[in-house]
């Protein structure tokens, strides 16, 4: 085979190979992993969600134990007394005024842009026009927000003048598509070098992070801007309605007596850069993506097994892949959604590969809801944030911890704690199941 | 990297190991639509009763494939789709704006998310193995060989199996109609080329692929090279990218003994090919595809599925029009494909 199979699209731009991508990083000598260059390093955070409009409101949250779950503001639906979700606190109106992006398009792209903008500023990247940059996203629906209400007017017959299917204003569902949501971003970011859109459900942004920096380690992109998006949606929320693992009270996951999930929106968004250009930063990155693991767990399309093979194999995989034990992990930000069937697949899990000696884990979800494909982006940020400050999230209304299980999430928001290493899990339907590891150098 | 089999569901008779495009169905109006196979060969039939059409036609493909190249558990399964599971989204839709929110079951919605095929290959197969899907209109199933490439490229996997799914349904089709996609009125695919009007002809497949990093006996071809390039500014750019890319694999236009464009038969489209036609591309031979399959993202799919079959039989079939010289011996192929002038990509195959 010929070297280098894919050719990047820059026309102007020069690959960065630097004498060590010959040298291998520490992690790939363990695995003998020889064709892997430099490690990749997190150079900027953004992030979005029913905690905050940016990663130091979202920071604060965390902090002061204030969930993002209650009642529907913005967004409506006939089980709007029902259900609690976690809502971006924001309408359609200021968010576009926060993007600008016109009204128009899907929440979903004015969450991504937001939180996307906000992590490439955060990197500062002065000569990033001149790096090979490429923008990896993930959502779950696309522009299912304004498809919906286009499907009301395109099956209405009532018209004389037009019949159903006639009906409907196509700029209502022109952005469909999960990635013309991307693209609406991409090019408001001006990136185009490499753009792509991934969707395996609850773990779409894991996967979107991992390809991005597999996209670096390849030497086919410099800087990657990776996570995810999804807004609220009538589509999804009764889709999960009928799968009858929506909690009608707020969401206890990892609680003996849990009920359910709170469904929730957001963006998450990690900025990737090669060793090369980290080493040019002002703002030296300090956290490497060191491990990531795609396992699936084939054994039912939206239900894990009982013994959580998929969520075992992703986070061995991840280990194995970061040089790592299971001893070196200081914090699992767990995937915990607060269904019965998650929580005891991850938890049974968890117990096989780290019995005896269990790092601190909590559920983000329990603060933000379960945003879906961005949940892997925002807790990937997390996860960022626990290593560069030394903290550990709560676990919010732990009442009772689960019984099969020899371990208990923690409570309370913990400052000055020696983190190194962080493992993030992200699960989702059709087995699919990703692990990331992030660690301090 | 060794395309090892191929399992393929499209419009044309390209399913069940038949002899390579030796008679090509002729369809009028504008939406070409696969021709299914008999499912039971491939899928056990309870679960083809539970299944919609887009995941039948996935994992069929599938299975065709991986019989083909003997492999019971690829290492990775990687699908691209830029519209995903079009029927239970629309059928989810429906329900939901017709009972106000009321009275709905999950079947669909379950079966709506764009990682459904995979998904389900992975779990007829009790395939514990890295599973992806990507979703990005015209690169979805680029973006999936290339995920599939860097796999083998890193030892993570010596072979996966990549595919590319895109249905049309009645809604997508009325709504794509309402945009322009389409031409209007009666149309053979067969004379798509010799007309020239606005719009193409839908189109929607199923192609799978088993890429090896390892010869067998049987393979199809080498795949070289990919690239991908977003909105090129003019046509000079899209001239540079591929004249790069043939650079970046050291081999020039002259070693190249055909070309397959994705010409659409759309004069907006087809702009781009035509210039090339008769600008660097002018000494080449050259064939197209989407009369055969139709227009949708992932038709590239379909391309890279006749060129590796055109290096393995060593002919092109004598259904395909020609332009420019025909060679004898076809050892290397480019093909140069775009989707609504925004998704442009090159894939580089060679006779192993």
């Amino acid at each position: 085979m010929r070297d280098g199979f894919y050719t990047p699209s820059p026309l102007s731009k020069t690959p960065i190979i630097s004498e060590e991508r010959v040298k291998c990083d520490v992690f790939c000598q363990i695995n003998n992993n020889t064709i892997m260059g430099n490690s990749v390093f997190i150079a900027g955070l953004g992030a979005i969600s029913a905690i905050g409009n940016n990663v130091a409101e979202c920071l604060d949250s965390l902090e002061s134990g204030k969930a993002g779950m209650g009642h529907m503001h913005f967004f409506d639906s006939l089980h709007r007394d029902k259900l609690p979700v976690a809502e971006v606190k924001i309408s359609n109106e200021d968010l576009s005024k926060l993007s600008g992006l016109p009204q128009t398009k899907s929440r979903t792209a004015h969450l991504s842009l937001i939180a996307a903008r906000e992590a490439i500023n955060d990197a500062c990247i002065e000569n990033i026009a001149s790096l090979r940059t490429g923008f990896i996203s993930a959502n779950s629906v696309g522009g299912m927000d304004k498809s919906e209400k286009f499907f009301v007017e395109f099956l209405s017959g009532n018209s004389k003048s037009l019949p159903a299917g006639r009906q409907g204003k196509l700029r209502g569902v022109v952005n469909h598509e999960c990635g013309s949501v991307t693209e609406l971003v991409a090019d408001q970011l001006g990136i185009k070098d490499y753009i792509t859109t991934i969707s395996t459900a609850c773990s779409s942004s894991a996967n979107a992070i991992f390809f991005g920096a597999r996209m670096i380690k390849n030497n086919f992109l410099d800087v990657v801007v990776a996570g995810g998006t999804d807004a609220l949606t009538k589509f999804t929320l009764n889709g999960f309605k009928t799968l009858m693992i929506l909690d009608e009270k707020l969401c206890q996951p990892f609680d003996d007596n849990r009920r359910g999930l709170n469904l929730g929106e957001g963006a998450g968004y990690v900025v990737l850069v090669s060793e090369k250009v980290a080493a040019t930063l002002k703002k030296k990155p300090l956290v490497t993506l060191s491990g990531y693991c795609n396992a699936n767990d084939a054994y039912h399309q939206t239900a894990s097994s009982p013994d959580g093979t998929g969520s075992f194999l992703a986070m061995s995989g991840a280990l194995k892949k970061a040089g790592l034990h299971p001893s070196d992990i200081d914090y699992i930000n767990l995937h915990g959604t607060g269904t019965q069937n998650n929580d005891i697949a991850e938890g049974t899990a968890i117990k096989r590969l780290f019995d005896p000696y269990f790092p601190k884990m909590s559920s983000t979800k329990t603060f933000t809801g379960h945003t879906l494909g961005a949940c892997g982006g925002i807790e990937a940020v997390f996860s960022v944030l626990s290593l560069q400050h030394g903290i550990i999230y709560p676990n919010l209304r732990l009442e009772t911890a689960m019984h099969d299980l020899p371990f208990t999430v923690e409570t309370k928001f913990i400052k000055n704690y020696k983190v190194k290493h962080v493992l993030s899990n992200s699960f989702g339907f059709g087995g699919n199941c990703s692990s990331l590891i992030f660690s301090k150098v | 990297m060794y395309i090892r089999a191929t399992g393929n569901i499209s419009p044309q008779k390209t399913f069940g190991h038949l002899s390579f495009l030796t008679e090509v169905v002729e369809y009028s109006g504008n939406r070409l639509a696969c021709i299914e196979p008999d499912y039971k060969t491939f899928i056990d039939v309870k679960l083809i009763r539970r299944m919609s059409r887009i995941i039948r036609l996935g994992v069929a493909a599938a299975m065709e494939c991986l019989q083909e190249a003997d492999v019971k558990i690829p290492d990775a399964i990687v699908t691209g789709t830029a519209y995903g599971c079009l029927e239970d989204t629309g059928s989810f839709l429906t329900k939901m704006v017709e009972f106000n929110e009321e009275l709905l079951t999950p079947t669909s919605f379950i079966q709506s998310t764009h990682n459904t095929i995979g998904a389900q290959i992975g779990l007829m197969l009790k395939c514990n193995n890295y599973n992806n899907a990507f979703v990005h209109r015209g690169f979805s199933f680029e973006s999936a060989l290339l995920d599939g490439m860097m796999l083998l490229q890193e030892k993570d996997a010596t072979n996966v199996l990549i595919g590319a799914i895109d249905e049309i349904t009645n809604i997508s089709h009325a709504i794509l109609s309402r945009m322009g996609l389409y031409k209007n009125g009666p149309v053979s695919n067969l004379e798509m080329y010799k007309t020239i009007s606005k719009g193409t002809i839908a189109g929607e497949g199923a192609a799978f692929f088993l890429l090896a990093n390892e010869p067998s006996l049987n393979d199809y071809a080498n795949l070289d090279g990919l690239k991908t390039f977003y909105k090129p500014e003019n046509e000079k750019e899209v001239e540079n990218q591929i004249l790069s890319f043939l650079a970046a694999h050291s081999i020039s236009l002259s070693d190249i003994d055909l070309i397959i464009t994705g010409k659409n038969g759309d004069t907006i489209s087809d702009k781009i090919y035509d210039h090339l036609t008769n600008g660097i591309f002018n000494n080449c031979s050259i064939v197209h595809y989407k009369n055969l399959c139709g227009e949708y993202p992932t038709a590239s799919s379909f391309a890279l599925w006749m060129g590796a079959n055109i290096i393995k039989t060593g002919a092109v079939p004598a259904a395909l029009e020609y332009t420019g010289n025909k060679k004898d011996e076809i050892k290397n192929i480019l093909i140069y494909n775009h989707y609504q002038q925004t998704h442009h990509s090159l894939f580089l195959i060679s006779a192993c």
